[in-house]
Order: C-alpha cells, then structure tokens, then sequence
C-alpha cells in the first residue's frame, strides 16, 4: 500500500502498521491487504466489485477491519461489502474511508454496505470519514448502509465525518425485527463550501423492538447540511430520533424528520435543535478564563466528541 | 483585596439599577450579599465579574483597575463567578468543565474531593454530560463545584442555595465554612438563607441599588431578623422587645 493510504488509514481505522485479526485493505478499487481469521471469512464477489464478509455464529470479541481510501483524483471507486454475522456473535466492525485528492478531477468513493445480523448477534460498527489534499477536484464520499436485523439482535453504528470531504451523501436504511435494537450516533462538520446529505429510513417491524438516532453537526465557513430521516414503527416498538446542528459563520442546515406510527402501540419521538452556539454557554467558558475564540472551539470539540 | 467605588449601571435605555454603590471587600473573608429581590444583588455581581459594564464607577481589584477589562481577563486574574442558572452543554461533561475551570487535567481523587464539597459522588457525575439529563439541583451544585475548582482569589457564588437540596445545602455551609478557614481566597455569596447569614464575616445589605447597610456579620444579622419580624408581624417585634 502507498504512504498516503497509510496516512488515511491511521486516521481513519486507528492503523498502528498492522491490523491484527480479519481485515481487507481497498486502496483506488484495488486490493492491498487481506486477512481471514478462522471465525471470520472474507472473500471477493464474483459478479460485482467488493468482498463477502461472514462470521461464524458464536463469534466473540473479534474486530473487522474493512478501510477504503482513494489516494488521488480521477477515481471513482464503486464497492459492494455484504456482512453476514452468525447468530450469538459479537463483533467490532470497522469501515473507515479517507479520499486524498491533489488533482483537478474528482475523487469518490462509494461504498454500499449490507448488513445481515442473526439472531441474538451483536454489532459495533464504526465509521469514519476524511478528506485530504490540496487538490482542486472534489473529494465526496456516498456511503449507503443497509441493516436487516433479526430478532433479538443490535448494531450500533457510529458515523463521523470531521472534514475535508466536499460533498457527502450518506443513505442509511434498517428494517428491525422483534426485540431487535438499532443505535446510530452521527457527528459531522462541514466548513468552506462543502455539502452534506444524511437519509435515515429505518423501518421497526418486530414486536418489542427498538430504534435511536442521534446526529449532532457543525456547519461552518459557506457549508450546507440537509438531514432526512424517517422511523416507521409497524408493530409496538419505540423510536427515538434527535438532531442537533450548531451553526457558525454563514453554515446552513435543513432538517426534515418524519415518524410514521402504523401500530397503535408504536411509540415515537423526535427531537431537533439547530442555532448557533449559545452566547451563555461561551460567557459560562469565558468566565473560567478562556477566550471567546477558545471557548467555541471547546464547545464544538465537546459537542462532536 | 475588591474596592467598589460609586458604582451604577442602568438597563440600556431604561431604568437605573444599581445607584451609587461604594464598598470594600477585605480579603480572605466571607462576605454575604443580601437584600430584597430586584434591589440589584446578581447585577453587581455581573459587574464584578465583567458580564455587565457599569456606566459609572470603578471596581479595584487587588490593587488595579479592572473596570475596563472583560470576563475572561477578568477571570485570568484571579476571578471566578458561579452562575444563578447554571449553563447546560450538550457534549461537554462535568470532569471537561472541572478541568477547564482548574486549567488542566485533574487526577480522579481531586475531582471526587471537588464533587464531595457539593454533596454529589463523583463516580456518578464525572462522565455525565452537563446537560439537560441533569436535575436543577445537580447542575447547580456542579456549577459551584467548577467555581472551587478554579482556586480563585475571589469566588463569587449567586445564590448558591437556590434549587437545592437541604442535605446538598448543609454540605455547601460546610463548604464555605472550611473554605473561609483555610483562608482560601475571598468569598462573596449573594443569599437570603440565615445559614449562609449566619457565618457571614461581614454582610452587605443593597436595596434599590445602594448599600443600606454594611457591617460585620453579628451586628447586621440580629437587625435583619428583627426587621423581618416587624414586617410580617408586628406583635411578635413587641415580643423581642
């Protein structure tokens, strides 16, 4: 692999020179690295470009490594990654993207992930974005999520993106069986002109199950967020959504969230704030002796923590 | 140690709240402000502090003018100001605001000592964001444990009892007494409470924008119960007498 997958990587998937356990390296829609363990198999597909990832029912505390990175400009990477997790595991996932582009054309990556979790399986999953390079072409990063979860079972996604991507579209989708939990913690910051799109559509179709999303984001510089989600409880279930987004500068964000109760014991919430920073949270800062300048930046960090 | 000289301030384009106040804090003591609601107590608090800027009148503290500096030079130079309403974050928790308030990372035995001083265990606080999950009573009483974080020179503190509890309560008189013992710093407490009164060095009273009273703690106590007891029955002023 090349030095600037190596960089990407040490941010995005907290790469220490190696991986230990499963992992696949995807580097410009090439292979550069892969790793099967006995509980966790990973294979390329046959028909389209991307890989097969199963892990063996009963398959504890082990972590995935699955991190893509674009390293110039030109590329547009297209990857499909199906993760079939075996019934009672208990898995780390990790998928993180960086796109380095120093060159006028474009670079994307667009990974489109299906998870199939068995019953009583539960999943981790953690994300990250990042975009690199002095380049003038836009780095954009189009991640699709497809979560299908049986009954009994969890995953619990963590999605960031803290900059340097131009343009992001992220579509997450879930359909939750009985007992089922599905957890999804966004933090994003845009700043200069860069755009971000977030689609949840989770669908509750079990009894007794469960669905959260949290986004908190941070639109800064000329930058524009749109935020669309909609929970449909069909059965008695719970869903909770909450969407925070701190202005700065001449950010903007457009939030549209939507429930669709179609079971008289679905039970729904949403919550959504979006302003600048409160000027008595910055007072509050500034009388423990920081600046203004300091105490927004520490409000933001605290915020996207 | 503070040196008020004919201090005023008025609502922009509107009435005059604080008149003309004139006082001196002596270092290392407890000083309790008091008086009736509106009469312009957490006003000059504010303007200690630097949140507000009078229109007239200096504030001397430790020997220099501090009237043109603003909150956080003013907190840099050894000042520190609890909030009537504590400021809630979303995302920061409250061993990130001790640590802001101490100015560096804090070992756990400091930050449970800190909690202690408010009555609260700081295994159940520490990484609990300072949000809305928090009742009044806990935001409160870590809001004034951010401000004995900071060690300052002088504390002020807003109606530190306002919200809560009687046990959290005993525990913060407890606080101030130990505090005023060690002779760390100054302390100045805006309160009604006849506890916080009653270990005053020294009380203020301000009423309508002035000082009506000054003195030490013994000689103004025993005149304001009097005067609260004529207020609300005057039969039971004959008694006293």
């Amino acid at each position: 692999m090349n030095k600037i997958t190596e960089e990407l990587l040490r941010v995005v998937s907290d790469f220490k020179g190696s991986f230990e356990g499963a992992f696949n390296i995807r580097e410009d829609g090439g292979c550069a690295g892969r790793q099967s363990t006995k509980n966790i198999q990973i294979t390329s597909k046959k028909d389209l470009p991307g890989i097969d990832i199963h892990i063996a029912p009963g398959t504890k505390g082990e972590t995935v490594y699955i991190p893509a990175c674009v390293t110039h400009s030109d590329v547009d990477d297209l990857v499909y990654n199906d993760f079939y997790v075996g019934e009672g595991a208990d898995v780390v996932i990790v998928a993180g993207c960086g796109v380095h582009s120093d060159g006028e054309e474009e670079a994307r990556h667009n990974g489109i992930h299906r998870f199939f979790v068995k019953k009583g399986a539960h999943v981790v999953y953690r994300e990250k974005h990042l975009g690199t390079g002095k380049g003038n072409g836009a780095r954009r990063i189009d991640p699709i999520t497809d979560v299908y979860l049986e009954e009994g079972s969890s995953l619990e996604m963590d999605t960031v993106q803290l900059g340097g991507v131009d343009r992001t579209t992220r579509k997450t989708s879930g359909v939750v069986g009985a007992r089922a939990r599905l957890v999804v913690r966004e933090r994003l910051m845009t700043d200069g002109e860069e755009f971000a799109r977030t689609d949840f559509d989770v669908t509750m179709e079990g009894e007794d199950c469960g669905v959260d999303l949290m986004s908190r984001s941070v639109a800064k510089g000329h930058s524009h967020q749109e935020f669309y989600s909609c929970i449909k409880g069909n059965a008695r279930c719970t869903g909770h959504s909450e969407c925070d987004a701190i202005l700065s500068e001449n950010g903007t964000v457009v939030a549209q969230p939507a429930l669709e109760a179609n079971h008289i014991d679905a039970s729904l919430i949403h919550e959504a704030a979006i302003g600048k920073i409160a000027g008595e949270q910055i007072l509050k800062l500034r009388t423990l002796g920081l600046t203004e300048q300091e105490a927004e930046a520490r409000i933001v960090e605290g915020f996207l923590k | 140690m503070l040196k008020i000289e004919h201090l005023a301030w008025s609502i922009p384009g509107g009435e005059e709240i604080i008149k003309d106040i004139d006082v001196t804090v002596p270092e290392g003591k407890l000083i309790v402000v008091t008086g009736p609601n509106g009469g312009g107590k957490t006003t000059l608090a504010k303007l200690i502090a630097g949140i507000e800027s009078p229109s007239k009148g200096k504030i001397i503290f430790d020997g220099e003018d501090i009237t043109g500096l603003d909150v956080t030079e003013r907190a840099q130079k050894g000042l520190a100001y609890a909030f009537q309403q504590p400021v809630r974050f979303k995302g920061l928790t409250v061993r990130d605001l001790l640590e802001l308030a101490a100015g560096g990372k804090l070992p756990e035995e400091k930050l449970c000592a800190l909690l202690g001083q408010v009555g609260l265990c700081a295994n159940e606080y520490i990484d609990r964001e300072m949000n809305t999950s928090l009742s009044g009573g806990e935001s409160k009483r870590i809001e004034i444990a951010t401000v004995l974080a900071r060690q300052a020179k002088l504390s002020i503190f807003d109606e530190p009892e306002a919200g809560i509890d009687l046990w959290s309560f005993s525990r913060l008189v407890e606080t101030f007494q130990n505090l005023r013992r060690q002779g760390n710093g100054t302390l100045l407490v805006i309160s009604h409470q006849e506890r916080i009164l009653s270990i005053a060095d020294e009380i203020i009273v301000i009423a309508d924008g002035r000082v009506r009273m000054i003195g030490p703690g013994k000689e103004v106590l025993p005149q304001l119960l009097a005067d609260e007891r004529a207020a609300r029955c005057p039969l039971g002023k004959e008694e006293l007498e």
